[in-house]
């Protein structure tokens, strides 16, 4: 019970002060791991690289993983619900004010300068996952061989693909290039 | 938002839950789903709004997939609705973590799955990029909002800024913008 208060505890600070989304939560179980002696600095990276190679939010992922391996599973729920109540405290709260002043020439100048700079961001988050898809193994190897251009050649078939159901006013839904890039990735050993 | 008394909590429910497990890489990865399934397939919200919730998600604390379940669901059935979404974008996670945790303890090890990520990641950077390009189209209407972009990006993925600043200094020239002369 004492340790599900605790775990609650931690959680809710990290879902309080982590601003910046999900990886901004690591820095704050690195700071659990220390503090409560839970689980190890090694097993918390286990955990944050199944946290990435999982769907779902990582941040959510992490919380649940600490959670269960502390607690077992009302441990892993009671991380979770502790980690997201914050944030729906705080969005409910600024949503509210948001529906008020809706018709305010400041919110709307605020969001006038906010949307072209979160496409960029969005642009940042795109390039970073494309550095760790296609050019940190180039970079990590020791030597050049052909077989590290593999993402790269994927990369370009995705985009080729896209850009040909564009053409002919085609959809195909996120989760087929997920499925299609993952059993390119174990076929061709990536 | 005249659909507010249609969407019931089950589509709210059960849209966020595919959101949340077909979402890989966190954050946001998750704008091709979330795009798909609140602009698209449902009326919820416009683009434009979805991107003032990832705004506001990325300078709030919390996770913003959370953050941005929290904001559609309240804009559809107020709070309990922000709480059916909430929980629907978290509940894969839960089922899957535990699944993993409980079983595979090796999981991230396992030499498919290594494979299998490397692929995933390759499409994620796609649907990513898919998604600039659309958002650009929207949201980018004149020089002042190419320049707050273009900053945008260098800031974050040259010098490693943390995007809260990035959002708050694009809320002032915002601000400032309006105040003292309007760009058409």
């Amino acid at each position: 019970m004492n340790t599900l208060f605790l775990l609650f505890y931690e959680f809710f600070k990290a879902g309080l002060f982590a601003v910046g989304g999900g990886l901004a939560t690591i820095p704050f179980l690195t700071d659990i791991s220390n503090k409560r002696g839970w689980f190890t600095l090694t097993e918390l990276a286990d955990m944050i690289a199944v946290g990435e190679s999982t769907p779902g939010p990582i941040g959510v992922n992490c919380a649940t993983y600490v959670g269960f391996k502390t607690a077992g599973i009302p441990g892993a729920l009671t991380a979770t619900l502790a980690l997201i109540l914050p944030s729906y405290i705080i969005i409910c709260i600024i949503f509210g004010f948001l529906q008020k002043y809706k018709e305010s020439k400041l919110v709307n100048d605020t969001f006038a300068g906010l949307r072209p700079a979160v496409t960029g961001l969005i642009a940042a988050a795109g390039w970073s996952v494309l550095q760790m898809a296609v050019i940190a193994p180039v970079q990590a190897a020791a030597a050049f061989s052909p077989a590290l251009l593999k993402p790269a050649v994927l990369l370009l078939v995705l985009l080729g693909l896209s850009y040909w159901l564009k053409y002919k006013k085609k959809d195909l839904h996120p989760l087929a290039y997920i499925g299609l890039a993952a059993v390119a990735g174990i076929v061709f050993a990536m | 938002m005249e659909d507010k008394k249609t969407t019931s909590l089950w589509e709210l429910y059960t849209a966020f839950f595919r959101i949340g497990a077909f979402t890989f890489g966190g954050g946001y990865a998750m704008l091709p789903m979330l795009e798909r399934e609140c602009v698209q397939k449902h009326p919820w919200v416009k683009q434009e709004e979805l991107l003032n919730f990832f705004a506001i998600g990325q300078c709030t604390p919390g996770v913003i997939a959370v953050n941005t379940a929290t904001f559609v669901g309240c804009s559809q059935r107020g709070i309990l609705g922000a709480a059916v979404a909430t929980l629907g974008v978290v509940t894969p996670s839960i089922l899957i973590i535990l699944v993993i945790a409980s079983l595979l303890a090796n999981f991230a090890h396992i030499p498919a799955v290594q494979h299998a990520f490397a692929g995933i990641r390759v499409a994620v950077a796609v649907l990513i990029f898919n998604a600039v390009v659309k958002l650009y189209k929207s949201s980018v209407k004149n020089g002042w909002d190419i320049a707050l972009c273009v900053a945008a990006f260098v800031c974050v993925a040259l010098f490693k800024l943390s995007p809260v600043y990035v959002v708050l200094g694009a809320a002032l020239v915002g601000v400032g913008r309006g105040r003292w002369g309007k760009q058409a």
